[in-house]
């Protein structure tokens, strides 16, 4: 296997860096502050065509690939997590779901306009008593004629209330498990579909985080997506992809992290020198860029296996789990370098501390990647 | 309607050093992009053919690397690309580039020619010109917004002090400023679609009919004696308080460097 990019995904990754660099970082610093979900951000990425960019042209989609879509979730999110989040949960959870279980009329009505870069999407398993524990859904939806009647409500849920078309799950036989889980499309303005407050977060704050309520929520018939009681292995296989995004995040945000860093250890001086000609700088930032280097082949691995058309679920989860736990140590080194100015706002790496962390835990812990590595090995 | 944009690789000037000796551009390890003034001109052609409809070949005279820019026009959305690239063609000054350009534009078909105003790296402002008395058509430099109407261009031509509203029969040549417009970005289908489906074409030396004596650094009459770097002035800062604060502040200033 060569580990190069081709020719056009390097100028894919140039346009990714361009693009954040002029529409994304000058929103970054202000929709960390104000909570604010960057709009300006997101409609941007509409018009470039970010949004679609996995999924074939037939159906509205740019043509490129898993590999070309990790870049851009990589670049954008060098400086900021948040716009970096709202492209993964986007594709990978609410597009990808669609594109890998839904049928022809669904992916007309619902995927294309996901891709073409009108609508924004959004995927909601997680519930109070079902985090990890997935299989312990408490939101039901039951037959009535045409139609299916939602109850229950969804938490933490990334891109929330600004999404209009979410992914849901819910128990459609109580007794049978995991074998009774569906996956649901639901569109934002249904009747008894609502939202809760928006959650206050430690890190990507733009993000619109929010719980889903349905309450007697109706949906026609033809919103099932995929067959009745095939929804636990349709978040499964939909999170398996969406690792490989969150990796992509994490990833990107050491790497800014970094960036920064090196820019300020040449600046800044004491003991009349810059800090970067003393050797405790050099060692830390030699050994942050080998974890890095050591998590992007592991991403872009796995990104390429998906393209392939090869298993890729351990490859996602050992990726995932190397490069979150590789961005919060290095941003964490990254602030130490920095010293105070590290632990102030304006200088960004404070800011990229705290997205970090939450690469470790969301789309399945680091806990949970553990199992699905161990799990290969044990079989 | 049928538009020809030449475009230039040119290495990025904002991050370029000046060879303080030699008063060369050094030029290793600058990255290369498409030159400013070109890429605005290429975005005016895809307007139009946006809002009326037409053909946009973009042309290049360059080593292979050039490639990359014609697959960024490509990835914009031009129609065709043409690289003009032959050690024939080298150490070429604005004369030679011209006929070399025009030899080549011969070869194809247009309505509207644009080229750049000029180019970052040597900023002569030649070539289009130069191009447009070739092929014996009218041309009008350093317009700032253009549209057609029935087989006419209304170009606003921009000075410095005033702008002028000309007009001019179809073919002609037009000069773009950076100013034109904002080019859009690259879609990233448009890059896939630009290495994957489409096609550079390579003309050579023998592909085009043009007199040797035109070409290339022998057809150069151009003779470079000396080039130096000029000192760079510092930007400027701009004080955004009340008269009585600016006038301070100005006071001080002055005084801290020993003027007043």
């Amino acid at each position: 296997m060569e580990f190069n990019l081709s020719k056009e995904h390097l100028m894919a990754k140039q346009l990714f860096h361009d693009f954040a660099v002029k529409e994304v970082e000058p929103w970054a610093e202000e929709t960390d502050e104000f909570h604010r979900f960057p709009w300006e951000v997101v409609h941007k990425m509409q018009d470039v065509g970010l949004l679609g960019i996995p999924f074939p042209k037939e159906l509205g989609g740019q043509g490129c690939d898993t590999l070309a879509y990790i870049l851009a979730v990589e670049e954008i999110s060098k400086v900021c997590g948040t716009s970096g989040v709202i492209l993964s949960a986007h594709t990978s959870l609410a597009a990808d779901a669609i594109f890998l279980h839904g049928n022809d009329e669904q992916k007309e009505k619902f995927l294309r306009p996901l891709i073409d870069g009108r609508k924004l999407g959004s995927f909601a398993l997680t519930e109070a008593e079902a985090g990890t524990d997935a299989a312990g859904q408490q939101t039901k939806a039951v037959r009535d004629g045409d139609e299916w009647l939602i109850n229950g409500s969804k938490i933490f849920i990334t891109n929330a209330q600004v999404a209009d078309t979410y992914i849901v799950f819910a128990m459609t036989d109580k007794a049978a498990g995991t074998r009774g889980i569906s996956a649901f499309i639901i569109e934002n303005g249904t009747p008894g579909f609502t939202f809760g407050p928006p959650e206050k977060k430690m890190g990507i704050r733009g993000s619109s985080t929010c719980e889903l309520i349905f309450e007697n929520c109706r949906i026609p018939i033809g919103n099932l997506l995929g067959r009745e009681g095939k929804g636990f292995g349709i978040a499964m296989s939909t999170l398996d992809g969406g690792r490989i995004g969150i990796a992509a995040q994490a990833l990107g945000i050491a790497e800014g992290a970094l960036e920064k860093t090196v820019q300020y250890v040449k600046e800044r001086k004491q003991f009349n020198s810059p800090i970067a000609k003393f050797q405790n700088t050099q060692f830390v930032l030699a050994h942050m860029k080998t974890e890095i280097e050591a998590a992007r082949w592991l991403v872009y691995n796995a990104a390429i296996l998906k393209d392939s058309r090869k298993p890729f679920a351990t490859e996602a989860a050992m990726a995932k789990l190397k490069a979150s736990q590789m961005a919060v140590a290095v941003t964490n080194e990254c602030v130490q370098l920095h010293g105070g100015y590290g632990y102030i706002q304006s200088f960004h790496v404070e800011r990229m501390m705290r997205d970090a962390k939450i690469t470790e835990i969301y789309e399945g812990t680091s806990e949970v990647m553990k199992m699905v590595i161990s799990a290969s090995l044990l079989r | 309607m049928k538009i020809i944009v030449c475009i230039k690789q040119v290495p990025d000037t904002t991050e370029v050093r000046i060879d303080p000796v030699k008063g060369t551009l050094i030029r290793d390890g600058v990255p290369s992009i498409m030159n400013p003034d070109d890429k605005a001109g290429l975005e005016a052609a895809l307007r139009l053919k946006d809002e009326i409809g037409a053909h946009v070949s973009v042309i290049s005279m360059g080593p292979r690397q050039a490639d990359a820019v014609l697959r960024e026009a490509l990835a914009m959305g031009a129609n065709a690309a043409y690289l003009l690239s032959d050690s024939a063609f080298s150490g070429a000054d604005t004369w030679a580039t011209s006929s070399t350009l025009a030899a080549a534009i011969e070869k194809l078909e247009y309505d509207l020619i644009i080229t750049g105003r000029q180019a970052i790296d040597g900023d002569t402002a030649q070539v289009g010109p130069e191009i447009a008395e070739h092929l014996g058509i009218p041309h009008i430099s350093y317009c700032e917004d253009l549209r057609i109407e029935g087989d006419e261009v209304i170009v606003k031509r921009q000075f410095e002090d005033r702008y002028q509203i000309l007009s001019a029969r179809l073919p002609v040549l037009i000069t773009a400023l950076g100013e034109l417009n904002e080019p859009r970005y690259m879609t990233p289908g448009g890059i896939f679609d630009a290495y994957r489906e489409s096609e550079v074409i390579v003309w050579t030396r023998d592909d085009l009919t043009v007199n040797t004596a035109n070409i290339g650094l022998k057809g150069s009459p151009t003779r470079v004696a000396k080039t130096e770097a000029k000192s760079v002035k510092q930007p400027g800062t701009k004080i955004e308080t009340g008269v009585d604060e600016s006038v301070q502040y100005v006071i001080d200033k002055l005084k801290e460097k020993y003027l007043l």
